[in-house]
């Protein structure tokens, strides 16, 4: 397997504007003669088709949901980074490519991670001109707010639904190639398989949720911008259906996947209450920026958060890290706060909670200014607990929220199977080991509107494609693997539902490989990962048929590839005997409990190639080499 | 909490469908709706029965899968929810709960609670977009916008797409959504050279896709979980009747 990362020689500033002169160009004329797949319409998927469709391409795009629009990014709340400096607070596209480096622990791909800084500037404009209403001053002007990680104010936000409003930007663009007859879309309809042809990604294989038909779709590339895979535990706060079936089929074909084992965990979550929880809600990092965290000092103070006077109660965070405070990068916050908790500080009836306190900002701004910035969150939060936060401290506990792995991919974001491209969180390749709050929605729109459509041109005008269609042998051939796997599952017929298996592999992966790691831990769980996949398989219970549609059957299939996947997550965790980022390994830490990395041993991206059912996955490393940032212990005292 | 819950089923489009009658022993007032359903769900696949069908996804109000109605409304009974959002607590023990799917002729059903609602897609595909492709913007901070206006624009902006509005109308009429995505984009400045296409277009669409008319009851409003405010409905109108009157796009 071949790790060529293709980033462009030259100096950092200048390699993506070479590299775009250098790529190839496909000629207006024959773009339509191209057909590209785009699997997700997400912030990446919608945004690529769109413009893809604009550009003239014939494209195919899919979605599982019952329209482009509820993709899960619309979810995405706090804002979106841009390096603008419209605050003259010292921003710049190398501060912004510095602070995500760093927050990303070191271990992002210099290249990539500065031209997504270059081009974020290019997507507010883009978004503005599409209709977004961001928030603004009373000048008229674009506001900011400020975000972990950063010290400088470069969020651009839409009250807390900015991922909202710029998926539906995205998704109108999207809608009007529809129109426009550049785009087909095709909701209701999951990708199971990629079909290669002569090594070369060629088409996908898909279930119709509605009439249960398994078919193909043939193509000259094929995009995947199918996000991450964070419901693996279970409990996350992505959307019900997320899951890893597009790129864990397509690492099973070849694709190589990365850094699976970084995950990230969000500090502010509302605490899980009780077994029937079906999922985690977040509660925006943004309420960071006037939110105080705070637990009592002592250890099992269970008077109310009104009785603890200011000198009985610990502000954890402003104590631990002064210059950042409150605002310390995600993975510091979350650990910060099981830490407490694990000392017996914890608040609410489990104990596993922080406040996080309005009072002071409400007091200082005001509760129309607090509510003007916060409001939709803050009623949010009194829906789901039945509290008010204007009055009480929000109770806050860490969960599950955004994965940094994914496919490999190349400065083009090419993955090892050549034509197979890999779009925002689906990929590994701007994070690192840790994201800084509203880089996703950067990310995502970046590599939809402003890279893929350079770099697939470069990929159609360089190999030319051969002319092939659905009815290649290759085509029959995965469509009856897909659909023996279908019928599969449902000739089970055992006593246990999807969901409690699911709950099962949550819970062990969310007690060895989730927010801090053990060498131990992580053997026990690969110990049993491989039974309880075989449980899976010998009882688990899905009804209905195979042509209907079939919500568990679309369930159960997405949960077996979990169970595979779930392995080479701990493996690639176990394997990196270093803590980096989210990636916490108990035994790899400095004396004041940060992360302790080995730049020396494991600076590289760990990209694991498939070899086989029941063989080990062979492991590639990337080296990353830094040109342009210095490696340091990250601090953010 | 113990409920009763009378569910529709309905295996597709052709089945006529009947109310079912379940009997909830269990449920916490602290689950959600669908949390709920969950567990019923769970109890039917035990008892070899197939599960209830319903939409949902993001289950934070948000992404607009999840559609119920629960006890005759869109939603459920509390202001500005969501059914993922909605909570047991409202309910009280012993109540029974009755549970339809949306019900309009645009929106056929699928199955039991799922029902086809890509008929407001091809709403917003017929002109609900500012035509600016990808590359041509110029910088963001070029034109000012007002900030009550930007406000106002991100108020409609706020639609999910859910469909309640439809579902509330006793016309199934989808004015609400459309005239939201008319008036988000025709309050700003980069939205004024398509206003009047857009609105004859979008509205043409809603037509042809056989949604009632808007008889001005305002069961919309009450339904909109984002609480879209139907002023915006008399906003349309008065662009529409500009549009009509002064043909002032002629290609719409």
């Amino acid at each position: 397997m071949n790790l060529r990362s293709k980033v462009p020689a030259g100096p950092l500033e200048k390699k993506w504007d070479q590299h775009r002169f250098d790529l190839k160009l496909v000629n207006p004329a024959n773009k339509r003669k191209y057909t590209v797949i785009v699997v997700g319409s997400g912030l990446a998927g919608a945004s690529a088709a769109a413009t893809l469709g604009e550009l003239g391409y014939n494209v195919k795009c899919f979605c599982f949901q019952d329209s482009p629009r509820r993709a899960h990014s619309i979810a995405a709340q706090g804002g979106i980074n841009a390096a603008k400096n419209y605050q003259n607070d010292g921003d710049s596209i190398f501060r912004l490519f510095y602070d995500t480096v760093k927050g990303g622990d070191f271990r992002a791909r210099e290249a990539n991670v500065y031209r997504l800084a270059q081009v974020s500037v290019d997507i507010i404009d883009q978004c503005v001109a599409q209709g977004v209403p961001f928030a603004r001053e009373y000048g008229g002007l674009l506001a900011n707010r400020s975000f972990g990680g950063a010290q400088v104010s470069r969020t651009f936000y839409a009250r807390g639904q900015t991922g909202q409003q710029l998926l539906l930007g995205a998704y109108s663009a999207l809608e009007r190639q529809i129109a426009r007859g550049t785009v087909q879309m095709f909701p209701r309809t999951e990708m199971l398989d990629v079909v290669l042809v002569d090594g070369r990604a060629r088409g996908i294989v898909t279930r119709d949720l509605v009439t249960g038909a398994v078919q193909s779709t043939a193509a000259d590339a094929v995009i995947l911008a199918t996000g991450g895979y964070g419901n693996i535990f279970y409990l996350s706060t992505n959307a019900r259906g997320c899951n890893v079936t597009a790129t864990w089929r397509a690492y099973r074909r070849g694709a190589a996947f990365a850094n699976p084992c970084f995950t990230q965990i969000h500090p502010t979550c509302i605490p899980v209450s009780g077994d029937y929880q079906s999922k985690l809600t977040l509660m925006s990092e943004s309420l960071r920026n006037d939110g105080r965290v705070w637990v009592p000092k002592a250890r099992g103070d269970k008077r109310g958060p009104a009785e603890l006077a200011e000198a009985d109660r610990d502000y954890f965070l402003e104590r631990k890290y002064p210059s950042f405070g409150n605002l310390a990068p995600r993975d510091i916050a979350s650990r910060s706060a099981k830490e407490v908790c694990d000392e017996g500080r914890g608040v609410g009836e489990t104990g596993l909670g922080v406040y996080l306190d309005f009072s002071d900002a409400i007091s200082r701004l005001g509760e129309e200014t607090v509510r003007d910035r916060y409001g939709n969150l803050f009623e949010m939060y009194q829906r789901i607990t039945g509290d008010d936060p204007y009055r009480v401290p929000m109770r806050i506990y860490p969960a599950v929220h955004y994965t940094m792995g994914g496919l490999w991919v190349d400065y083009n974001l090419m993955s090892t199977i050549p034509g197979l491209h890999v779009l925002g969180e689906a990929n590994f390749s701007d994070h690192g080991a840790n994201r800084l709050g509203a880089s996703a929605l950067m990310q995502g729109l970046a590599d939809g509107y402003f890279i893929i459509p350079y770099t697939i041109g470069d990929y159609l005008a360089s190999t030319k494609p051969a002319k092939v269609d659905e009815t290649h042998p290759a085509f029959r051939e995965v469509e009856s693997e897909v659909k023996g796997r279908v019928t599969r599952l449902l000739s089970i017929q055992g006593h246990r539902s999807v969901d409690s298996f699911h709950r099962e592999l949550g819970r062990l992966m969310w007690d060895h490989c989730g927010m801090s790691r053990t060498a131990a831990g992580l053997k026990r769980a690969l110990a049993r990962i491989p039974e309880l996949r075989a449980e899976f398989w010998r009882d688990v219970r899905v009804l209905g048929g195979e042509e209907e549609f079939n919500q568990s059957l679309e369930k159960a299939g997405r949960v077996a590839d979990f169970m595979e996947f779930a392995e080479l997550m701990c493996l690639d965790a176990l394997h990196r005997a270093e803590s980096c980022g989210g990636h916490f390994r108990e035994e790899y830490q400095t004396p004041d409990g940060e992360a302790k990395r080995n730049d020396d041993e494991f600076a590289y991206v760990a990209a694991w190639e498939y070899t086989g059912d029941g063989n080990a996955p062979r492991l590639h490393k990337e080296p990353l080499d830094f040109e342009a940032v210095h490696l340091t212990q990250r601090s953010y005292k | 909490m113990r409920i009763t819950l009378r569910v529709w089923r309905q295996l597709g489009p052709t089945d006529p469908g009947r109310l079912e009658t379940r009997d909830v022993p269990d449920v916490s007032p602290d689950m959600s709706f669908l949390e709920m359903l969950d567990v019923v769900n769970e109890g039917l696949i035990a008892a070899g029965e197939t599960p209830i069908a319903f939409d949902h996804d993001c289950r934070e109000g948000i992404c607009g899968a999840c559609s119920m109605m629960i006890n005759g409304v869109p939603h459920g009974p509390n202001r500005a929810t969501t059914t993922c959002q909605l909570h047991m607590r409202t309910f009280r023990d012993g109540d029974t709960i009755v549970v339809e799917p949306w019900r309009a002729k645009a929106f056929p059903v699928v199955r039991d609670l799922v029902v086809d609602r890509s008929a407001l897609d091809r709403i917003i595909s017929a002109g609900g977009f500012i035509g600016v492709s990808t590359g041509s913007a110029a910088d963001a901070n070029a034109t000012p916008i007002p900030k009550t206006v930007a406000d106002r624009a991100m108020d409609s902006a706020q639609c999910i797409g859910c469909g309640a509005c439809v579902a509330a109308c006793p016309n199934a009429s989808a004015m609400l959504f459309t005239a939201a995505k008319v008036v988000h984009l025709g309050l700003l400045p980069q939205g004024q050279p398509e206003r009047y296409r857009r609105v004859l277009s979008m509205v043409r669409q809603m037509d042809l896709e056989e949604f009632g008319g808007c008889t001005n009851f305002g069961e919309c409003q009450d339904a909109c979980p984002k609480e879209i405010n139907v002023a915006v409905i008399g906003r349309m109108n008065a662009d529409f009747l500009k549009a009509s009157l002064s043909n002032r796009d002629e290609a719409a």
